[in-house]
């Protein structure tokens, strides 16, 4: 038990630790391009994190949705834009302070939810019918939410394909 | 035929027991014996498994060219080894030999990067696929869903060689690779959808296991549109010819991997065959039965499967000419999609009906 233990924080700090550098980069970087990979880089490391907590599901999804589609979107729209690839464009405009407001809001925010909330604690290998229960409970609990998001995907899909058909 | 058919699993076993029994007699906790020895054998089965995909990648390219003579009335490769068979470790050692060039104005360490970011995703979706009985490296209950997943990072890996090389046609041909991923991908995932719904669930294994009886491709009318829509946006995932527009020779010179020389392009090379193996294993398990077969060993019948998919696409490279870029968007957006989306539906109404499997 022990040894698994250990393992498991390896694996969690070095894990937060590409997720967090890959963040800074994103943030840092003049170069579009490579901020971009920077974010996928930090998803990268949110997805393994997710592994670590036998969150298989969501990692997956998360390697799917951000990596897969949002990602490779952003670096499409950035090749598709005259002149973003090779200049270098400033980290920062006249906003960054309100900017920066905002963002220490969020933080404290979570921070103390984070540090108040009392965490129950799992116990391992408890579930193991996962992907079924979270589908029963797609179309039985929150199935209004879940038709409304559907909706949604259904409105741009069809969009889409109009869009590509002028 | 017990033996064969439990070859690998038997070996398995053994190193497995030695280990545990070299190490239980160490005089370690038992904690940590097993711990080494699970890692110990993860290494294993990990480099068994690669080594495994850079044999058949070389085999492929040997195939390859071998079918594509044939096609054109040609001998093909036939200087070194018999039938020409040495030609890929000929290939290979060519690679290895020749300069390594980086473009002046290169973004340097992307340029770097890109290949191995293009490599990664294909070994990692290797260690999934159930070769035969009891035999697939890894078995999470959503396997289905990591295909998809690793396969979707590959595209990452193309449009940085494309933006590193700092090259138009090397450009050009990332951004289709991307425009291509993204639109064939939706399909892909799509014809996957009616399996699960009616294996009732994502593990390989199980999905393998739930087709002795009858493979999916004969549910009628849903497995056989599925495994055709599947194969084709597979091609299409792959970038094989006639969805080749990445990097279409005629057009963008060699399109993402342009400004690749020596072993840098090799690992594109590598990328590309080991992604095309896999999609044919993927196909095979999900639609064909996976190592489902009378007689013969299972893994055996996995791969005579597979490979006469692979020859398949082979053919079809050989056949047909490659699509124009828009024709190919306007394929994947109105043709392919909506007839997957009602594969769904009709799925889903016929397991209404009828119990499958």
């Amino acid at each position: 038990m022990l040894t698994s233990q250990f393992l498991t924080y390896v694996a969690f700090f070095v894990l937060s630790a590409i997720a967090l550098i890959g963040a800074f980069l994103a943030v840092t970087l003049r170069n579009l391009v490579r901020a971009a990979l920077g974010l996928i880089l930090s998803f990268m490391g949110v997805a393994g994190i997710y592994f670590v907590l036998e969150a298989e599901f969501v990692a997956i999804v998360q390697v799917i949705i951000y990596i897969g589609a949002i990602s490779v979107l952003i670096l499409f729209a950035i090749m598709l834009t005259r002149g973003l690839m090779t200049s270098a464009a400033s980290t920062q405009n006249s906003q960054w302070i309100g900017a920066a407001f905002v963002g220490m809001l969020m933080f404290a925010v979570l921070f103390f939810v984070a540090i108040t909330t009392n965490w129950p604690l799992a116990q391992p290998h408890t579930i193991s019918d996962l992907i079924p229960r979270l589908g029963a409970d797609l179309v039985t609990t929150y199935l209004l939410p879940f038709e409304a998001v559907s909706l949604l995907l259904l409105a741009a899909l069809i969009g889409a394909i109009v869009i590509a058909r002028e | 035929m017990d033996i064969l058919n439990n070859l690998f699993t038997n070996i398995y076993n053994a190193i497995n027991a030695f280990l545990n029994g070299l190490l239980g007699g160490a005089g370690l906790r038992p904690d940590a014996a097993s711990a080494i020895v699970a890692a110990i054998m993860g290494l294993i089965v990990g480099t068994v498994v690669l080594l495994f995909g850079v044999g058949v990648v070389l085999t492929l390219i040997w195939l390859e060219r071998k079918v594509a003579a044939r096609v054109q009335d040609r001998v093909g490769p036939n200087r070194v080894g018999p039938f020409g068979m040495l030609q890929p470790v000929a290939d290979t050692i060519k690679m290895f030999i020749k300069e390594d060039i980086v473009p002046t104005n290169a973004d340097g360490l992307v340029h770097l990067l890109a290949p191995v970011i293009a490599l990664a995703p294909a070994v990692l979706a290797f260690v999934v696929v159930p070769f035969g009985q009891g035999m697939q490296p890894a078995d999470l209950n959503i396997v289905v869903l990591w295909v998809v997943s690793v396969s979707s990072i590959g595209t990452v890996g193309l449009f940085m060689a494309g933006y590193g090389s700092n090259n138009k046609f090397a450009l050009l041909g990332g951004m289709r690779a991307v425009a291509q991923a993204i639109s064939y991908e939706i399909p892909q995932v799509l014809t996957i959808v009616p399996i699960i719904l009616l294996a009732g669930s994502m593990s390989l294994v199980q999905i393998v296991q739930k087709q002795s009886t009858l493979w999916y491709v004969f549910v009628l009318p849903v497995g056989l549109i599925g495994f055709v829509v599947y194969y084709i946006s597979a091609l299409a995932e792959v970038n094989r010819t006639p969805f080749d527009q990445p990097e279409g020779e005629s057009e963008i010179v060699a399109g993402h991997h342009t400004e690749y020389s020596g072993m840098k392009f090799g690992l594109f090379y590598l990328a590309e065959y080991f992604n095309f193996f896999i999609v044919c294993t993927i196909a095979t398990t999900l639609f064909l039965g996976g190592w489902q077969g009378p007689f013969l060993p299972s893994w055996l019948w996995f791969l005579i499967k597979t490979y006469a998919l692979i020859l398949l696409g082979m053919w079809i490279r050989m056949t047909l000419p490659r699509f124009r870029v828009d024709q190919l968007m306007k394929f994947a957006w109105q043709v392919l999609v909506p007839i997957s989306l009602i594969n769904i539906v009709l799925t889903g109404i016929l397991l209404m009906f009828f119990k499958v499997g």
